[in-house]
């Protein structure tokens, strides 16, 4: 069996460190090892988006990268979004006041997804928001009220 | 599923890549940004006993212009690339093939030089590397060579490199002036693997004639396509709607797709025509517009 490998790493602003093996998954690491399971696994081939985190600030699949590549990473999931004072985030709020969730399963993504792609475009138009979240798969909600609190947070945001 | 055990080497530079491809040979795989590599890990598609990853290359990311062509390091992101002025003003066929690419969440991690060497038959940058004409320079341990986009692919996921070899450079010309582009796409939903693709960029000459013209089509067999003939039809005839047209008639003769689950051969014949015609369309409106 391949050797386990030592990591160090910042999840959330706290760092982190951890023996894994190479093939273990960022994914399967954030939510077995770290016990953070906000941050979702569904496909593991990089289609649904549930478990998309931000990497060094950049949305990232983490089913499709590994936990050894993230050594010296800085990555936030879902649970570092609010403050630490229970605040939710604006984007959070927003979802929270336009029903933008049912079962919450793509939550984190989308919400992850939307934050990255309100930093490259923060006044985005409806064409624009529903191509920047066609990264991630909702079964639930019909997607039009991700869309309207998305829209609703960019305003906030900007 | 989860990837079976591998052994992992992070390379730190070209050389130290190499190093590693000429230890473990056909043992290794490279992992570039991973987004169809790993995938196929996880679904143990791919079973290799040593991964080499390229991530911490730091001289694999680049975007640099030099005598008419775009040097892009194959470790690039491609979000990087999307985002670049650079880009943007030199080959923006690149930038609006590059909105076709997975996702945005994707793109922060797949690389141009990853895509390219993957050689998906219907994937968009091999499409454009195609239709541009482009260069990739292939590094192993005898020193440094230059493949020209036909001969680079070769079949269903099969390139000119050798084992051994690494991708290091993607060249792309630079667009000349008084030119239009144009990607044109069929796909089930946004950012899935094109079914047809259709890239196409346009050059005037001083009175108004097309001094030069490039298409690639995609999804149509087992590696782009270059239309050479329908390129000449346009050249010949300009951009008038007859013309275009014609060539787009052209491009569905030319192509011999495979039918499959997704769509027959007949109607992949039928998107070439009419996303050809699309694409030389707004590419000859573009020109006039930038005029
Ligand atoms: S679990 Fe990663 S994209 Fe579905
Ligand atoms: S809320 Fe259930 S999947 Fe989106």
């Amino acid at each position: 069996m391949a050797q386990v490998r030592p990591i160090s790493l910042t999840v959330n602003g706290v760092t982190r460190q951890a023996l894994v093996e190479p093939r273990r998954l960022l994914v399967d690491f954030l939510r077995d090892d770290l016990g953070l399971t906000g941050t979702h696994v569904g496909c593991e081939h990089g289609i649904c988006g549930a478990c998309t985190i931000l990497f060094n600030g950049e949305a990232a699949r983490s089913c499709l990268m590994l936990a050894v590549q993230a050594e010296g990473a800085e990555i936030t999931t879902v649970e570092g979004l609010g403050s630490s004072d229970g605040k939710l985030h604006p984007l959070q709020e927003a979802f929270w006041e336009h029903h933008a969730l049912q079962c919450g399963f793509c939550t984190p993504g989308m919400l992850i997804v939307a934050l990255d792609f309100l930093r490259t475009n923060p006044d985005p138009t409806e064409e624009e928001i529903r191509e920047g979240l066609s990264a991630v798969l909702c079964r639930c909600t019909g997607y039009q009220p991700i869309i309207e609190a998305v829209k609703a947070a960019a305003a906030r945001l900007r | 599923m989860k990837p079976p055990p591998f052994d992992y080497h992070a390379a730190r530079s070209v050389s130290e890549a190499l190093e590693l491809l000429g230890r473990y040979a056909e043992d290794a795989r490279l992992l570039a940004g991973g987004q169809s590599l790993v995938p196929m890990l996880n679904f143990r598609l791919a079973t290799p006993r040593v991964l080499i990853d390229l991530n911490r290359v730091g001289e694999l990311a680049y975007i640099r212009e030099e005598n008419g062509w775009l040097r892009l390091g194959a470790m690039t992101r491609q979000r990087a690339i999307e985002f670049s002025p650079l880009v943007k003003e030199r080959i923006p066929l690149l930038v609006e093939a590059l909105g076709y690419v997975g996702h945005l969440p994707t793109r922060t991690r797949g690389t141009i030089g990853g895509s390219v060497a993957h050689a998906d038959p219907s994937a968009e940058c091999p499409a454009l590397v195609c239709a541009l004409g482009g260069e990739l320079v292939i590094r192993g341990a005898g020193g440094e060579r230059v493949v020209g986009a036909a001969d680079f692919f070769q079949d269903f996921f099969t390139t000119a490199l050798q084992p051994g070899e690494l991708l290091v450079e993607v060249r792309l010309p630079v667009m000349p002036a008084r030119s239009g582009w144009a990607f044109e796409e069929f796909a089930r939903r946004h950012g899935d693997f094109a079914i047809v693709e259709v890239a196409a960029q346009v050059t005037l000459d001083e009175r108004g004639g097309c001094r030069a013209a490039r298409v690639a089509a995609a999804g149509v067999g087992a590696t782009p396509l270059r239309l050479r003939a329908v390129e000449q039809i346009v050249e010949r005839g300009g951009g008038a709607g007859a013309v275009v047209a014609q060539a787009a008639a052209r491009a569905a003769e030319l192509v011999d797709p495979a039918g499959d689950h997704h769509a027959s051969a007949d109607y992949r014949r039928h998107l070439t025509e009419v996303l050809t015609r699309r694409a030389l369309s707004r590419a000859f409106a573009g020109v006039e517009r930038s005029k």
